[in-house]
């Protein structure tokens, strides 16, 4: 009898200690291991804390925009195909889609539009190429950001990018945009507002 | 006479007349009940094994999506874009999930989840990173709630026709799951987060940045839609419910909870960005918002004589509280009869007895929130932006201004912003 307690004590510390590795109240889910966080957390954030080594230029991005097919769905100058405009185009060429609100395709592609160079590299690393999403390199993505930014002006050919120098990059719609305020449950979605 | 004897005297009477209706099926028809009379019994409908073990609608009913015009769905890719739902033939407050309005940002394959490899993870600015699978999550307290979904592409247009047109990017649901606020006190947030950041599992891992005071509100993530698990074209095996947000917010598929001290600006984020705060508000929350489902655009009333108009109400900050319904081109309102439970962040059907003189007018609802906002007019809305009231009037944010219906003396109707 005696013996049968101490292994009930023995079961009940064992269960407080896996209870550590799983949610404190209920005692569901497990802790991921620090490889499973890693390959999962996608999310690269203005500051670029989240990028990976590597590193890559706009000439190195401009074979890569052939050998990986981007033109396929991009056009060949980065503009008048299908998939959105990645290259600001000279208003010859033009999507066949028309523009959803905010227009972020043709005369405002992705780098005049989005504040941080970061979330170019993080939607080629999570969405790009179509079919192939997620194969691309750290570098490779480096080298088809640096690329996208140098043929829309705002590089310089020779810039390296890499994980200090893209969150540093100065996009032209950086002081041009506003986030929605504080939100509060019970509130209206803009005082004043009729 | 009490107002409850009164109801029981109309309840007598109705029973009686209903007595007399089939007694007199029995006996002789009426002759105003022709259709009750000698034709033949329906034709039977031979069931299969497959619609013993999942049913389907009749084949007379042939309401359904409709892909927007602007890009097909399936695109050249086999994308699915922007498909709206028939609300003209909508009736209560539920969308069935076959005709839910489907949305992807810019374009998305539906991707083919197993639920049981399925993971959702949450962790970055937590003290306990966790990883649950579908059973896991269905082990864990829930919540079952009706909610709306709105895309931000739901703005009528002079151009559009129907109702399916100009309002049908919104739909509502049953849905059922885990409070997120749950799941993320479990994981136990660290001081200084103020966003999450929620990403799908789909080939562009579609993500979101959303205000941690959200989430810990009335966010779920939801396994349950209207009675059995969410569709795949709605976030098979899981999706985050945001009630009263854009529909981009609410990620299908959701694989991933990140918890940040910052807005991470995604690629979803940055696609709606607004240069002015107050345009980005109005992007986030859905105002109150309401249209008449019926009469609407296409539709046509066989003469005059009594029609009970009828529509729906929603509002992005809480319950709608009233309705009301103009004859008149917005001179005067009448209020209308909720009809349905009021639910939070949900559509509720509304109800007007009416009985048109057969003369050319246009019709229009407008919607007033637990909060007391009342639903805007375009001219209201234009005077807020000092901009001309006219055809070109581009409404900033989410537009939730009040529809007109021009109904024509032969009993069309049409789109009355054209």
């Amino acid at each position: 009898m005696g013996s049968r307690k101490l292994l009930l004590l023995v079961m009940i510390l064992g269960l407080w200690q896996t209870g550590r590795a799983q949610s404190p109240t209920y005692g569901v889910g497990r802790t991921p291991t620090d490889e499973e966080i890693r390959k999962l957390d996608i999310s690269i954030g203005p500051d670029g804390k989240e990028l990976p080594p590597g590193s890559g230029t706009a000439a190195q991005g401009a074979g890569l925009f052939v050998r990986k097919a981007c033109f396929g769905c991009h056009g060949e100058t980065g503009s008048g195909g299908p998939a959105p405009t990645l290259i600001r185009s000279d208003g010859k060429t033009k999507s066949p889609y028309p523009c959803l609100v905010p227009c972020v395709n043709d005369s405002n592609p992705m780098a005049f539009h989005s504040p941080y160079a970061t979330t170019i590299w993080d939607y080629i690393n999570r969405a790009m190429p179509l079919t192939k999403e997620g194969t691309l390199k750290p570098s490779e993505v480096y080298a088809l950001t640096a690329y996208i930014l140098f043929k829309n002006g705002i590089i310089k050919e020779d810039e390296v990018m890499d994980a200090q120098s893209l969150p540093k990059v100065k996009m032209p719609n950086r002081d041009h945009f506003a986030l929605a305020p504080e939100w509060k449950h019970g509130t209206p979605r803009l005082q004043g507002y009729p | 006479m009490s107002p409850k004897l009164s109801g029981r005297r109309k309840f007598l009477r109705d029973s009686a007349a209903l007595v007399g209706l089939a007694a007199g099926a029995g006996v002789a028809p009426p002759a105003d009940a022709q259709m009750s009379s000698s034709e033949s019994p329906p034709k039977d409908c031979k069931d299969t094994e497959d619609l013993i073990a999942y049913g389907e609608r009749s084949h007379y009913v042939k309401s359904v999506r409709i892909p927007v015009k602007e890009r097909m769905s399936p695109d050249e890719f086999g994308m699915t874009f922007h498909v709206t739902s028939p609300l003209q033939d909508s009736v209560g407050i539920i969308t069935a999930s076959s005709l839910h309005y489907v949305a992807t940002h810019r374009g998305s394959y539906i991707p083919d989840i197993n639920p049981q490899e399925h993971r959702l993870m949450i962790h970055g600015m937590v003290d306990r990173p966790l990883i649950f699978t579908v059973d896991e999550l269905k082990r864990l307290p829930y919540v079952t709630r009706v909610h709306f979904l709105e895309c931000s592409g739901n703005r009528a247009k002079p151009t559009h026709k129907t109702v399916q047109e100009t309002h049908g990017m919104t739909s509502c649901c049953e849905w059922t799951g885990v409070p997120l606020s749950l799941l993320l006190k479990e994981a136990g947030v660290q001081s200084g987060a103020s966003f999450v950041v929620a990403e799908g599992a789909e080939t562009v891992k579609g993500a979101t940045s959303l205000p941690l005071a959200k989430c810990m509100d009335d966010c779920l993530v939801c396994y349950g839609q209207n009675g059995e698990p969410v569709r795949p074209q709605h976030g098979f095996p899981l999706r985050l419910i945001v009630p009263g947000y854009e529909g981009i917010h609410n990620v299908k598929y959701l694989r991933r909870i990140k918890v940040v001290e910052k807005h991470y600006m995604t690629y979803n984020d940055y696609g709606h960005l607004a240069a002015d705060a107050r345009v980005a508000a109005l992007n986030r929350q859905v105002g109150p918002k309401s249209v008449i489902t019926f009469p609407s655009g296409e539709q046509k009333l066989p003469g005059p004589g009594f029609y009970e108009i009828t529509g729906l109400a929603w509002s992005g900050s809480g319950a709608v509280r009233s309705v009301d319904v103009s004859l008149d081109g917005g001179q005067t309102w009448t209020p209308a009869e909720l009809r349905s439970p009021a639910y939070p962040m949900a559509h509720t059907r509304f109800g007007f007895h009416w009985k048109w003189d057969g003369k050319e007018c246009v019709i229009m609802s407008r919607c007033t929130d637990e909060l007391g906002t009342v639903q805007p007019t375009r001219a209201e809305i234009a005077k807020y932006w000092n901009v001309p009231n006219d055809k070109d009037l581009q409404i900033k944010g989410l537009d939730n201004s009040v529809f007109p219906w021009r109904v024509a003396s032969d009993g069309s109707v049409y789109n009355g912003l054209a």
